[in-house]
């Protein structure tokens, strides 16, 4: 076990690259938290070398020299100490203040949880071209953006490892938080409070994108769905309109209206089903709509019980959603 | 055996014993949901066992509470007072307070408003309301109704902080009451 110890610890720095990195600094609050991890991590190092070197000298100096040249070593050595400290805590409260000088205005977007999925709402002066979505985020790079956090049920946590730091979400109150995205790129997104059984597949992706596409994406994303052009997809409409999909799904431009459950008007154009469970294809969606207790045990999605052309017929007419 | 030693163990197999309180299953019901609902299967044994393992199941209990809030059942029937539709909290109701008869009525709906849930809700999710209903007008035991529903009121947060830059806060002035 001591021999595997070094190469498992290895596997956590995957924790530093990739879509869900603390250390990506692709937000100006996460570039500020790698520039604090690197200074810290350097000056540490820095302090473990000068120990091990004190020790080694310690080990092989000649009980020769008075106690003068120790005593100065020692004043050196505590002064050095008492000087990082201050510097350290110096850099950390820059770091910090740094991030309470985020710009807050531009965009805002409310984002409610649920156990174990997210309702996204970007809030426009004008009704009208409020969009509600779930379990994505588009944000627009180089924007400051006030995400209001709320909970519809327990504490969750909000975090975009790459983009910023973490905020709970807490029933019966609004947080925010400001992110400030500058890296063009899609993201993962990561329940970090521990919420129930299906906490760690509650996750979400987060593409950040030009101004001008994130625009793009608004306006498309207020249109009415797609309107089923093959007879497969008219018979999935009919099934999702009339029957359990549409009492807690809402499809605009149908009548499916309900509001309890994901929004599912462009659902095809997301990257994944099931808050990041499952990645967005027609095998994954096919066994979501089968057996949703299979695929995400104790999710609030009951098991309605296709027959086998009403699936194909639903999992064709979702997947038209683009 | 030592006095220790047979104490230790009672508290364990105590401790093992909290642990069978209740078995959830997030897939199907108790019994084949699809069970004729009130038919000549409706007074049979059965039916009782069915009726039974939905109203003593905690989850079953608590999925309904949140169904019951979710299909807005809250809007004419409130949190079982009653208003636009009558009182849930009593025992004798016009089309019977058996569980057989509340799923008959939540599924089929009644004369005056009471509209259908068959089709819109599965038959699970109705056994499941019907087993919060009953829970209103009945004494149940407490480790059926947790003080906390599974899912909490979606109600529009106070907020505690004063986002000036980006909503005016300030309570509407009411020109009259100004002095």
């Amino acid at each position: 076990m001591r021999k595997l110890a070094p190469p498992l610890m290895l596997l956590t720095l995957g924790g530093c690259a990739g879509r869900q990195a603390m250390l990506g600094a692709a937000g100006r609050d996460s570039a500020l938290f790698a520039w604090l991890w690197h200074v810290f991590l350097i000056v540490t190092v820095a302090f473990y070398c000068i120990v091990i070197a004190g020790l080694l000298w310690a080990v092989v100096r000649r009980r020769e020299g008075g106690e003068a040249a120790v005593r100065t070593g020692l004043l050196v050595w505590v002064a050095l100490i008492s000087l990082t400290l201050v510097g350290l805590t110096l850099a950390s409260w820059l770091a910090d203040r740094n991030m309470n000088r985020a710009p807050r205005t531009g965009l805002t977007i409310e984002i409610t949880a649920h156990q174990w999925w997210w309702d996204v709402r970007y809030i426009a002066s004008d009704p009208s071209m409020t969009l509600r979505t779930s379990n994505e985020l588009h944000l627009p790079a180089g924007t400051p953006v006030r995400i209001v956090l709320k909970s519809a049920d327990v504490i969750h946590s909000f975090w975009i490892p790459n983009l910023s730091g973490k905020q709970d979400l807490i029933p019966g109150r609004s947080n925010d938080i400001v992110v400030t995205p500058e890296k063009v790129g899609v993201y993962r997104s990561q329940c970090a409070e521990y919420c129930g059984v299906q906490h760690a597949h509650m996750a979400f992706d987060v593409t950040v994108q030009p101004r001008e596409a994130f625009e793009q994406w608004w306006k498309a994303g207020l249109l009415p769905a797609h309107a089923p052009a093959t007879s497969v997809e008219q018979a999935g409409y009919t099934y999702v309109t009339t029957r359990e999909c549409s009492t807690c799904h809402n499809v605009t431009g149908t009548p499916a209206s309900g509001q309890v459950a994901p929004d599912l008007t462009h659902f095809a154009s997301r990257l994944s089903i099931g808050a990041g469970t499952y990645p967005m294809d027609r095998g994954h969606l096919a066994a979501w709509l089968a057996d949703p207790q299979d695929a995400k045990p104790g999710n609030k999605m009951p098991v309605i019980g296709l027959e086998p052309a009403e699936l194909r017929a639903v999992s064709a007419y979702l997947e038209s959603l683009k | 055996m030592s006095l220790p030693c047979r104490t230790s163990l009672l508290a364990a197999a105590l401790l093992v014993a909290s642990c069978d309180r209740e078995a959830r299953n997030p897939r199907g019901g108790p019994l084949p949901d699809d069970a004729p609902l009130a038919s000549a299967a409706m007074h049979s044994d059965l039916a009782e066992r069915r009726s039974a393992a939905y109203q003593n199941n905690a989850m079953h209990v608590s999925n309904g509470q949140l169904y019951f809030h979710w299909m807005n059942c809250t809007g004419c029937h409130s949190e079982g007072g009653g208003g636009i539709g009558p009182a849930l909290t009593d025992t004798k109701w016009r089309y019977g307070s058996t569980m057989e008869s509340i799923v008959q009525t939540i599924a089929q709906g009644r004369p005056n408003g009471m509209p259908g849930y068959a089709g819109k809700m599965t038959p699970r999710q109705i056994w499941e309301v019907a087993a919060y209903v009953r829970s209103l007008a009945v004494r149940v035991p407490q480790s059926l109704r947790s003080g906390r529903s599974e899912g909490l009121s979606d109600g529009e947060p106070p907020t505690l902080r004063d986002p000036q830059d980006f909503r005016a806060v300030t309570p509407p002035q009411d020109e009259a009451t100004v002095e």
